[in-house]
């Protein structure tokens, strides 16, 4: 059924921290690794160690470099997967009823049995989270690791999106936006989380954190002028002995450095 | 967007067979016996023919009758029953021309109904998606309503009609073609938007997530160049509008209509390419492409 429900018991998703996130595409390799052997059809590549490699991927790790008006450009990284919107325009498109929102937590799911592999919701998905398998020809998506966040045969830290237990960094985190105690209302809070693309509708549960701001320094005094003061005038102990020593051998008197 | 021909010539004969079944249930032509079938004939080969080329672009075609149960919320639903509704009275008009030498006015309006509403449905699935501001725009559905009109008068043999249609489609053209221009920078979505980084500064895509493509790169982000999409347009107002208007001013016979027509069906898949190619889509924007324009 593709129409939207009204209204949604909870509304998982995740909060995305662009300050914390190092870049390192762990949270793009356990999401293949896990949702290409759990729930649907696998994550298929094509040519994967020829001259021209592609494949499907749920979770995408972007870099932007956002140049302020004053100063260095800053480098983001930015990992990008379904956004489990409120208003999802991939879900009412849907020909056949295969996309659909569930009501009980909100996670927008693709029957692929029902999939005829039209790609009109991957053309109505703003963010690039749908792509198309080139194997199985079917549409695939962040399921929010369904398979994993219920199930009880996975010790309880394992509840949770494979993206978010694997995080080195611990730049995402997994929640309820719709109790306001949970982590990620209360993380979403504290430090402004954001929409993607608000303009374009579509009320995204997950949120992004934008980076924290750079500290400034003084510029009035020189950064290195600590470094470029001498460590010390005369060489000691052991280095001060193999100083002396090396300049008896050359008849030479030793000095400082 | 990618310009696939599957979905190019898709749009571009089933608008021009549609339009053509839209004047035949007028009774413009009424024509019975042969010549009615032969002209329903044509116009059932362009209708059905585009919805066959539609079906090469699914990925599994075999589950294709599972499309006709979201009409409640999908185009793409809606027109897939308007356009079966549209064939199947048209089916039967085209009988009671052919071999009943009678026209049913009543069931040839509802069968015209149907196929601009076919047509309309089509244009619709384009016109939804807030996600290639180029397409989300009310010119749209005009765009290929005068298309399927201008096309179908045309080969229905109405020379006054065509005309007057076909220097109608051209200015809709124009005009789609102008405000599509700005389109993307009037959304607001930027790549800023995009990543909510605006704030900091100009952002700029520094490194895509791989190396290769992806299916979102192979679909959505095409690039075409200005220069290459002027000369694309002028050919395509040439083919389309220009040649088939000259040539309906002179004295009428079948050579130069048929002259007309090909022109015509030569300068709308063209338009047609121009419509997908020139499209972007909000995603290119994460990809680095379509700065210029936001």
């Amino acid at each position: 059924m593709t129409v939207l429900p009204d209204h949604t018991e909870k509304k998982l998703g995740l909060v995305i921290d662009l300050d914390t996130c190092v870049g390192c595409h762990a949270c793009v390799i356990s999401c293949k690794g896990w949702n290409t052997e759990n729930y649907g059809a696998p994550l298929s590549d094509q040519d994967p160690y020829g001259a021209d490699p592609t494949g499907t991927f749920l979770n995408r790790v972007h870099s932007f470099e956002v140049q302020p008006e004053m100063g260095l450009p800053q480098l983001i990284h930015f990992p990008k997967s379904c956004l489990h919107c409120e208003d999802a325009p991939c879900v009412t498109v849907c020909p056949t009823g295969a996309s659909y929102k569930r009501t009980e937590d909100g996670i927008v799911l693709v029957n692929e049995t029902d999939c005829i592999g039209c790609g009109l919701c991957a053309w109505a998905c703003p963010y690039g989270a749908r792509e198309m398998d080139g194997e199985e020809k079917v549409m695939k998506k962040c399921t929010l690791c369904v398979d994993r966040i219920y199930n009880e045969n996975l010790p309880e830290e394992d509840r949770e999106p494979a993206c978010v237990r694997t995080c080195p960094a611990g730049a995402r985190h997994f929640g309820d936006f719709a109790d306001p105690d949970s982590n990620v209302s209360k993380l979403t809070a504290e430090r402004g989380g954001m929409d993607l693309m608000p303009e374009q509708g579509t009320k995204p549960v997950n949120k992004y954190l934008p980076p924290r701001p750079k500290d400034t320094l003084d510029t009035d005094i020189d950064i290195l002028a600590p470094l470029l003061a001498p460590v010390a005038e005369e060489p000691q102990g052991f280095l001060g002995w193999i100083d002396r020593a090396l300049g008896k051998l050359d008849g030479k008197k030793t000095g400082g450095a | 967007m990618h310009p696939a021909p599957s979905v190019i010539f898709f749009t571009s004969l089933s608008g021009l067979g549609f339009g053509l079944l839209f004047f035949l249930g007028l009774g413009y032509p009424g024509s019975t016996g042969w010549v009615a079938f032969v002209f329903f004939a044509l116009a059932y080969l362009l209708a059905v023919g585009g919805l066959l080329a539609s079906t090469f672009h699914l990925g599994h075609p075999e589950r294709a009758l599972k499309a006709f149960t979201q009409w409640r919320s999908s185009w793409l639903s809606r027109e897939a029953w308007c356009a079966v509704l549209a064939l199947v009275i048209m089916g039967v008009v085209g009988l009671g021309r052919v071999f009943f030498d009678t026209h049913w006015t009543a069931l040839g309006w509802l069968g015209a109904a149907f196929c601009a509403a076919t047509v309309l449905t089509t244009s619709m699935i384009y016109t939804q998606l807030k996600t290639v501001p180029r397409w989300n725009t009310a010119l749209t559905p005009m765009l290929f309503l005068s298309f399927a009109a201008a096309g179908g008068a045309l080969l229905a043999g109405q020379i006054e009609t065509a005309r007057v249609l076909l220097a109608l489609a051209a200015a809709i053209q124009l005009a789609w073609w102008i405000t599509g221009e700005t389109a993307l920078r009037r959304s607001g979505t930027s790549l800023a938007s995009a990543t909510g980084l605006g704030h900091i500064g100009s952002p700029r895509a520094f490194e895509p997530p791989h190396t290769g493509t992806n299916y979102l790169t192979r679909e959505m982000v095409f690039v075409v160049g200005r220069s290459h999409a002027k000369l694309l347009r002028l050919v395509a107002v040439l083919l389309a509008f220009a040649v088939p208007i000259f040539v309906l001013t002179l004295p009428f016979n079948h050579m130069l209509a048929a002259v007309a027509v090909l022109s015509h069906v030569a300068g709308v898949l063209v338009s047609r390419w121009l419509f997908f190619a020139e499209a972007e889509h909000v995603v290119g924007l994460y990809y680095g492409a379509h700065a210029s324009r936001t």
